[in-house]
């Protein structure tokens, strides 16, 4: 390293050059108010919740119960081969249904794969969410129907997908907000960086809500990434992190609601972070002993959302045993209703395979439709 | 008034169409689309203030404002991501990919996505999109600017691949790609951007239906089965080979998905022998599919097998190179020398 200590530093003239910062540079964005809180935020068991409102309180309770209750059944139906797969979302009910409670009817969910329940707390019929887990159609529903995209399974694809929808919705002039939803190990998928750089930079009206359940499969999140935490990575786009505590239905609820506000009024996107734990392995296919302790998974029951919030709704007498009754039978007419719903065999007719792979089907496809159609018929008449 | 715009009035009173190149005409066509429908947005990079960097779509930001014709952040995922969601709004993008091999990026949300949104709907949601690609060498292009693309779009299901080797039918094409429900992948030959006609633009031909292939050259001694860049160059050896006494017919095919299976089967019935030119690899490139069709179709009427005239199976060669992997008239005209003639009329 060379000696700076023995150079003489002369007085400049008035006509020595002075460095300057380089031209093209101007302060952006004061990062300061972006950045996440210090700790993930929670209302339960905090002197906050006497500022909820009881019906809100009481709706969550319902719908959690109710959730609890569908990942339950729906991971049931797949030891009963009735779903080829579930991903479920035990513990992560908070999550869901604070999600789908935040929007308003015009808004759009993004749901992934995991996020069923919060397509189906948003209105959309539990047999129709679960179409494409079942190995039926890809998409049970019509997306319009309820504002709800196709779930998507390639991760992160969908955050692009919730960027130009709110984009062109605010072009149109429609108040319109879309809410994309990732997991933790979604975040380090390029879709995710390139769907949050958009977003800010067209100050579109969406909120990208990050369920960070410790897991990617079997990765944990050590290994997905070195930043402080996921909400941090928000004051590198320009955009405000928030961080939350998943299991606490409602914070989530809280801060959900304040992103889509923000966003519905012009404020532009937010990034929000939600600590919870995936109490179930990824889906009924995985072992997940084979990657974290059993101690670990204790500590988060004692942290579970259904009970984080009966406990407080009790303490402060809005909810009793009949209270807890009445959402534990509603949640078991969804369950028995779906169960035997899903028992009954779905009809498929295999020449839609043609039918919308374009809107005029293509004469390759006539041939190909043609040739599947007899061997249809000779099957039928060999039987 | 200048003598200029006088002689340029004239000239237009007169009925005299100024060439066009075929840069102009599909600018022509995007303007029009957009005047007609304000659902069409055209993105990309580049794309505004520029015109982008073939200046395609020069002037639009300046006519339809920023928010119909946008500049885009650098990132081609991010570009097509964001153009389904646009289309699920109702919106119709034209999205630019600046070159061939930069569209790569955007494969994941092509292939899952744009290519798959109508069928994994059951039609509720299908993806009317242009996807424009400039494709092809012969430009001179540095690593990476050369690429013919066409196979990996032609091998997913649920797109439409287009190609335009002449002006007037970069116009035609384009509007017919802009007003069809499904995506499609537009691959505009670079190097016949600035090929011209005497297409005008004040009146443009009709719009071409996507999937009819055309006859450019009436022949009778073989069939040269072509699209985009290559079409002038099998025309100009077609022109070569009435030396030899070759009468070659030349068909343009236009649209690579949905295949014009019946217009190819008729003139190669009529030919007896036929040749596929492309600048694409040929190992499982598009003339693999096409003569394999061929085939399948004319086999009875088939004079000796169909061959190829591709790209060689290489990355894209250093500009200093290329014409030594592109199909050149001499290359041509020795497939057509193959065609077993001394076994047949």
């Amino acid at each position: 390293m060379q000696q700076r200590s023995s150079t003489v530093q002369e007085p400049l003239a008035e006509t020595a050059h002075r460095p300057t910062p380089p031209p093209a540079w101007r302060p952006r964005t004061d990062p300061a108010p972006l950045l996440p809180d210090a700790e993930p935020l929670r209302v339960l068991g905090t002197d906050a919740v006497a500022d909820a409102d009881p019906a809100l309180l009481r709706r969550l309770y319902a719908e959690l119960v109710r959730g609890r209750r569908y990942n339950a059944q729906a991971t049931a139906l797949t030891k009963q081969g009735r779903l080829a797969v579930y991903p479920s979302t035990t513990g992560q009910e908070a999550c869901e249904i604070g999600a789908a409670l935040a929007l308003e009817e015009r808004d759009w969910l993004f749901p992934s794969y995991r996020d069923t329940l919060a397509a189906v707390a948003r209105g959309l019929d539990p047999v129709q969410a679960l179409t494409l887990l079942r190995g039926d159609w890809h998409t049970g529903y019509d997306p319009r129907e309820h504002r709800v995209a196709p779930l998507c399974t390639p991760l992160a694809t969908q955050l692009p997908h919730a960027v130009g929808l709110a984009h062109a919705a605010r072009l149109k002039g429609d108040d319109v907000v879309a809410l994309a939803m990732v997991g933790d190990g979604g975040t380090s998928e390029g879709d995710f960086h390139e769907a949050l750089n958009f977003a800010a930079v067209w100050q579109a009206p969406v909120v990208f809500f990050v369920q960070n359940n410790g897991f990617a499969i079997s990765v944990p999140l050590a290994k997905q990434t070195a930043a402080p935490s996921l909400a941090h990575k928000a004051v590198g786009y320009g955009m405000p992190g928030r961080l939350v505590d998943g299991n606490d239905a409602v914070a989530v609820h809280q801060v959900l609601t304040e992103a889509v506000t923000r966003a519905r009024r012009g404020g532009g996107p937010t990034l929000v972070e939600a600590i919870t734990y995936r109490i179930d392995a990824h889906t009924n296919a995985d072992d997940a002993t084979r990657y974290r302790a059993d101690g670990e998974v204790e500590a988060w029951r004692a942290h579970d959302p259904v009970l984080l919030l009966e406990r407080e709704l009790t303490a402060r007498g809005l909810l009793d045993d009949e209270g807890r009754r009445a959402a534990a039978e509603a949640a078991e007419t969804m369950a028995a209703q779906l169960r035997e719903r899903m028992n009954a065999d779905p009809v498929l007719a295999p020449m839609d395979l043609f039918t919308h792979v374009y809107a005029e089907q293509t004469a390759q496809l006539r041939e190909q439709a043609a040739q599947l159609r007899a061997e249809l018929e000779a099957e039928g008449e060999s039987r | 008034m200048t003598t200029a715009t006088t002689g340029a009035a004239a000239a237009k009173a007169a009925g005299r169409a100024k060439p066009a190149t075929m840069a102009q005409a599909l600018q022509r066509a995007m303007r029009d689309a957009m005047a007609e429908d304000p659902t069409v947005h055209v993105m990309g990079e580049d794309v505004g203030t520029l015109g982008g960097v073939f200046r395609v779509t020069d002037g639009l930001a300046k006519e339809f404002g920023e928010d119909r014709c946008t500049d885009t952040p650098l990132a081609e995922a991010g570009i097509l991501g964001t153009a389904v969601g646009m289309a699920m709004y109702g919106l119709r993008p034209v999205v630019e990919m600046q070159f061939d091999a930069f569209a790569y990026p955007a494969f994941e949300q092509l292939v899952s996505h744009v290519a798959k949104m109508r069928n994994r709907t059951r039609g509720a949601m299908p993806m009317p999109m242009v996807i424009r690609v400039p494709y092809g060498g012969g430009i001179g292009g540095v690593e990476h600017h050369s690429d013919s693309s066409e196979i990996y779009y032609m091998a997913t299901p649920g797109l439409h691949v287009v190609t335009p080797a002449t002006v007037e039918d970069a116009y035609g094409l384009l509007r017919a790609a802009i007003a069809s429900d499904d995506p499609v992948v537009f691959l505009e030959p670079k190097r016949l951007y600035w090929s011209k006609s005497d297409w005008s633009p004040e009146a443009p031909a009709r719009v071409e239906p996507i999937g009819k292939a055309v006859v450019r050259r009436p022949g009778t001694s073989a069939t040269l089965i072509t699209y985009g860049p290559s079409l002038p160059v099998c025309l100009e050896a077609a022109e070569a080979a009435t030396a030899e006494g070759w009468d070659l017919e030349v068909v343009d095919l236009r649209s690579l998905v949905p295949f014009d299976d019946e217009t190819v089967a008729a003139s190669v019935r009529r030919t007896g022998r036929a040749v596929v030119v492309h600048e694409s690899g040929g190992f499982a490139g598009p003339g693999a599919e096409i003569a394999a069709r061929v085939t399948e179709r004319c086999f009875h009427h088939l004079e000796a097998p169909v061959l190829r005239v591709a790209g060689f199976d290489i990355p894209y060669p250093p500009p200093m190179l290329e014409r030594h992997h592109l199909p050149g008239v001499d290359r041509i005209l020795d497939a057509v020398a193959r065609l077993q003639w001394e076994a047949g009329n």
